[in-house]
């Protein structure tokens, strides 16, 4: 029994250690240092407690959460979509491949500036902003799923007259999972990056519009803070999300 | 379960043709199996019967509603399904009793909720028999179920299939390019020419059940049937003189 645990509490110190030492080293080197550039990490949480405590930060966090989140979804909708039916059709591929590498390869600063300066520097225009950077990667990637599909397993739905739900859901979509899970993470990961521009570019809430300002008065303190927060977040959604549902459909992997 | 097959011609997707005036039939509870040299077309006219592929020109008539046990050359079992909901599948009623008896009677008890990667290759193959047997089926279409396993393995695997259809009496179509297992197997063989293919004889077998590719009626069978016809695997129709 004993042996069964251990591997599991192993790895997670595996994780958590490389963190503590890098605490440790931030804190040994502010406190050499004594620079206004490198506030020490205790200066760091208890700004981060004390925005905690306000409100300001789960207010900030939230607005920031939420545009990831409704960003997230429909970035994904579009893009697995995309890439499903140009990973189907040849034709389909070659009209819109032009459109998917330069998608790919404009910064995501440019799309953002021009969807506000198109679309007006509302809601609508940042969730806009961040879709677009955004799914031509999903597409990508679903495309390589959509070629990769193995249709002599097609043909057993098929042999034993599958009704068009088993099919899909048993058969069919399970072959993407790999590549679904690969869109969900590195998009994830983008998400954050581009909303946090977006924000800073054209809102006036959030943890993007909150660095800004923090910027603007060279407060470093909470610039790391907020960062922090976010990072916590970020592992938070990553250990118990991603992670265990990942594991579970790949459990036939091993 | 009649099933009748007459396909007037069917063209590969280079426009070769791969069968022309090809007709057979075979009646309820009959085990027919299929020999014909490779590329004659075999695993295409087990499509076309199953209904996987529909550009030919010709009729195959099955009565409405028959239930169809497929298998082909490699197990195709779901990989991320266990082997039970590998089952379910194609059976979604089917209870957890009726599984693990089913299971049992195959010597896989132990293996419900295993993945097929973790199978022996012989062992998805018995998943893959069970499969095609979930359904019940009145017709079932075997597309060399066997190849590639070792002779043992093989072995087990035809009486298994043997058992099977004694019990549940199915219609039976069994590709094959192998003679004895044709023989040993089947109660009717159907010989195919290289393609185009058409048939260039149906023998019907008779033999005493209980036997394998190894009994010596079979391999007399199979040696006689081909000094009568020497070119008959290579799908020759020429037949020897008579003496």
């Amino acid at each position: 029994m004993s042996e069964a645990i251990r591997p599991h509490h192993g790895s997670a110190w595996v994780r958590i250690a490389p963190l503590l030492l890098l605490a440790v080293l931030w804190q040994v080197a502010a406190m050499r240092l004594h620079s206004r550039t490198l506030p020490a990490p205790s200066a760091v949480l208890q700004v981060l407690w004390a925005e905690v405590v306000s409100g300001e930060l789960l207010f900030h966090l939230g607005k920031t959460l939420f545009r990831v989140a409704v960003s997230f979804v429909l970035a994904m909708l579009v893009g697995v979509s995309l890439g499903i039916l140009m990973g189907r059709s040849r034709r389909l591929d070659r009209l819109l491949d032009s459109f998917l590498i330069f998608g790919l390869n404009v910064p995501a600063l440019v799309t953002t500036i021009l969807c506000y300066i198109w679309f007006g520097l509302s809601e609508t225009a940042a969730i806009l902003a961040v879709v677009v950077n955004k799914v031509p990667m999903v597409a990508v990637t679903l495309r390589e799923g959509a070629r990769a599909v193995d249709h002599s397993l097609l043909e057993v739905a098929s042999a034993y007259r599958l009704s068009a739900r088993t099919r899909f859901f048993k058969v069919y979509l399970p072959q993407f999972y790999p590549y679904l899970f690969s869109a969900a993470r590195n998009g994830l990961a983008l998400i954050w990056k581009i909303v946090l521009v977006v924000e800073l570019l054209g809102r006036s809430d959030g943890v993007g519009f909150q660095i800004g300002n923090f910027f603007h008065f060279f407060d470093i303190t909470s610039i790391l803070a907020y960062t922090l927060a976010f990072s916590a977040l970020i592992l938070l959604l990553e250990g118990l999300v991603l992670r265990p549902l990942e594991n579970r459909l790949n459990r036939w992997r091993t | 379960m009649t099933l009748h097959v007459a396909i007037h011609n069917k063209q590969w997707d280079d426009a070769r043709c791969a069968i022309r005036g090809l007709q057979f039939d075979v009646a309820a509870g009959e085990f027919v199996a299929i020999v014909g040299p490779s590329g004659a077309g075999k695993s295409t006219l087990l499509k076309i019967i199953g209904g996987l592929d529909t550009r030919y020109d010709g009729q195959v008539t099955l009565p409405a509603a028959t239930r169809l046990g497929t298998m082909f050359q490699e197990p195709r079992l779901m990989p991320w399904l266990t082997v039970q909901q590998n089952l379910r599948l194609v059976r979604p009623d089917a209870t957890r009793e009726h599984l693990h008896a089913l299971l049992g009677s195959v010597g896989l008890q132990a293996y419900a909720d295993h993945f097929p990667n973790q199978l022996s290759g012989g062992m998805q193959r018995r998943v893959a028999l069970l499969r095609a047997f979930m359904v019940e089926p009145q017709l079932l279409l075997l597309d060399e179920p066997f190849q590639s396993l070792d002779a043992p393995t093989a072995a087990q695997l035809r009486t298994l299939l043997q058992d099977l259809c004694r019990h549940r009496q199915p219609s039976v179509l069994f590709v094959t390019h192998s003679l004895p297992e044709a023989l040993a197997l089947a109660s009717r063989v159907l010989f195919l020419s290289a393609g185009p293919s058409r048939v260039i004889l149906d023998w019907r077998v008779d033999l005493p059940a209980g036997r394998c590719i190894e009994s010596p009626a079979v391999l007399d069978l199979a040696a006689q049937l081909l000094v009568r016809h020497p070119a008959l695997l290579s799908g020759g129709v020429q037949t020897a003189p008579t003496a």
